[in-house]
């Protein structure tokens, strides 16, 4: 089980939280993945002057809508 | 720079922010008495008949800032000695008295408190009088005037009368903690309990957020104060203060929009649970109509839920405009959600008490909620966010037919209507007049107000309700 949690808050929503969490929300199902992964949010991980940040299993990441696919293929989908 | 409307708030500013000052150096034990001193350095007085006086207002202010009496269930008390000197006004006889012979007041008067003098004009010996009025109504001139106090006029609800001693009193059983008395009391007698060094203790205790978080939940009635400031500039003062990170309560609002609505097309006719004193003055003057109120949770309660469920052992402090709040969240449900309160006169107070300079910090952002959850802050913003939800989750064909209560006045009229005459299905219940933007914690009331929370509300980067708690739907903590 990989726990994904997606930054949701000011500085990161402005940066398109909601756009990453949709994307990652079809791609989980489109890969069937529903078991497998769980997508939880929080409202700020100190990381705000990078992207949106996002953690898979405690590790940080910071991604964008253009980048969240590479990075589900990468981080999510091949780990 | 004008920071508040009135001399009172500035006093109790004043009070506040000493407290706070000397808590974040863990001094106040230590150096509470010099505070008097300090605000009051004399020798001359400036508002009573002696700084020995004012210094012990001072010190019944500091009883207050810290916590005031814990055996008082109501979070607005009257501090005595201050209201001691308020004169005691009610019915007197004007000018306009032309000492007839009738003496129909005379009659009128069952306390025999009426007497003349030698041109035969009347005078009320107030050692006598009740106040009731009598006098008054029968007088053929209307010489015979009514200066209620300005706190009994304030209180809409009834709650606060005159004691024996002349001083003001508060009857728990009435009082929604609205906080209207707080904000008109000219000499400042009425204060609410302030929990400054409560959150001043879970903002030390959290070292640096490492033990547990602060989260500040900020009400979006904050658009229309600090004006001086961008608000940016304030939310980075929040942060400085100690606070993790700062969320709107309007994202809470939204979410109740939607849930509300709901709730609406299934009751088919419903009371706003938004308003914490217009939701107690339900329960304590029309107890047959709870069961009309709204199940949802106040947009703060709702958001801090949210936030607990993110990061279970978070500490939530919501910074509003709003006195009843602190009745609020010391309910058993809210307890839970919200674990301190600030109003914006507070917020101020924290900020000097630190000596952040506000006007010099950087910009940082805020944005959470659609426009729909900002304009809650004022009156009608909560009707517009239910016929939105309602068109946004294709509920549309439901008639939707608000009533729009602004300040308790207007609540009391509907709320009297309801079951007897057709008046709408969705009464909208704003305690204070203007809604949150008029409430008694605000630094400043003004005329521009409404056009600031609107503006902010275009502001948002989520333009709709579904788009605003679309990521609150799509992930499941």
């Amino acid at each position: 089980m990989k726990k994904v949690v997606v930054c949701i808050g000011s500085s990161c929503h402005l940066k398109g939280s909601r756009q990453v969490v949709e994307e990652l929300q079809r791609l989980i199902s489109q890969y069937d993945l529903k078991e497998e992964v769980e997508l939880a949010g929080t409202f700020c991980m100190g990381n705000c002057q990078n992207g949106v940040s996002v953690k898979v299993n405690d590790a940080l990441f910071s991604v964008s809508p253009q980048t969240v696919e590479e990075f589900f293929m990468k981080e999510i989908l091949n780990k | 720079m004008k920071k508040f409307d009135t001399q009172v708030q500035y006093l109790k500013y004043k009070v506040l922010r000493e407290v706070a000052r000397k808590a974040w150096n863990d001094t106040l034990y230590d150096k509470l008495l010099d505070i008097p001193k300090i605000i009051i350095p004399g020798p001359e007085p400036t508002t009573r008949c002696c700084i020995y006086k004012e210094r012990a207002i001072v010190e019944e202010r500091m009883k207050l800032a810290m916590g005031g009496n814990p055996n008082n269930p109501n979070v607005i008390e009257v501090i005595n000695i201050a209201c001691d000197e308020c004169p005691v006004a009610g019915y007197e006889i004007t000018d306009v008295c032309r000492g007839c012979l009738a003496h129909r007041c005379q009659d009128a008067c069952k306390k025999d408190a009426i007497y003349f003098d030698h041109n035969q004009k009347a005078h009320i010996d107030k050692t006598k009088c009740v106040e009731c009025g009598k006098c008054s109504e029968a007088c053929p001139y209307g010489a015979i005037a009514n200066f209620k106090r300005p706190c009994e006029k304030a209180c809409k609800v009834k709650a606060i009368s005159m004691s024996e001693t002349k001083a003001a009193q508060i009857d728990n059983s009435k009082c929604i903690a609205c906080g209207a008395c707080v904000y008109q009391c000219p000499f400042g007698a009425i204060m609410d309990k302030s929990y400054i060094l409560n959150v001043i203790d879970l903002i030390k205790k959290s070292q640096n957020n490492e033990k547990y978080k602060v989260y500040a939940v900020v009400a979006p009635s904050i658009s229309s104060q600090f004006i001086h400031a961008k608000l940016g500039q304030v939310i980075s003062g929040i942060k400085e203060l100690g606070f993790f990170t700062v969320v709107e309560a309007a994202l809470g609002a939204d979410m109740v929009a939607y849930k509300e609505s709901k709730e609406l097309t299934e009751k088919g006719f419903l009371t706003s649970s938004c308003c914490p004193a217009f939701v107690m003055y339900i329960k304590k003057s029309f107890p047959k109509l709870v069961g009309h109120i709204s199940h949802n949770l106040s947009p703060a309660a709702e958001i801090a839920k949210y936030i607990k469920e993110t990061d279970p052992t978070s500490k939530v402090i919501f910074i509003g405009p709003c006195t009843a709040k602190k009745a609020e969240f010391l309910q058993e449900e809210q307890k839970k959600y919200i674990d301190s309160v600030l109003t914006f006169e507070e917020l101020q107070a924290l900020f000097d008490s630190k000596d952040l300079d506000i006007y010099s910090l950087s910009e940082d952002v805020l944005d959470n909620a659609s426009y729909y959850g900002r304009i809650f802050a004022r009156s009608g913003g909560l009707s517009d966010a239910v016929k939105q939800a309602l068109k946004e989750q294709g509920l549309a064909e439901f008639e939707l037919k608000p009533v729009v209560c602004n300040g308790i006045e207007q609540c009391k009229m509907a709320l009297l209507k309801v079951g007897k005459v057709d008046i709408g299905n969705f009464i909208e219940g704003m305690a204070c007049v203007g809604g949150c933007i008029g409430g008694a914690g605000c630094l400043t009331h003004g005329e521009k107000n409404k056009d600031e929370v609107d503006k902010y509300g275009m502001e948002a980067y989520e333009k709709t309700i579904s788009s605003a708690i679309s990521m609150i739907k799509n992930i499941n903590n």
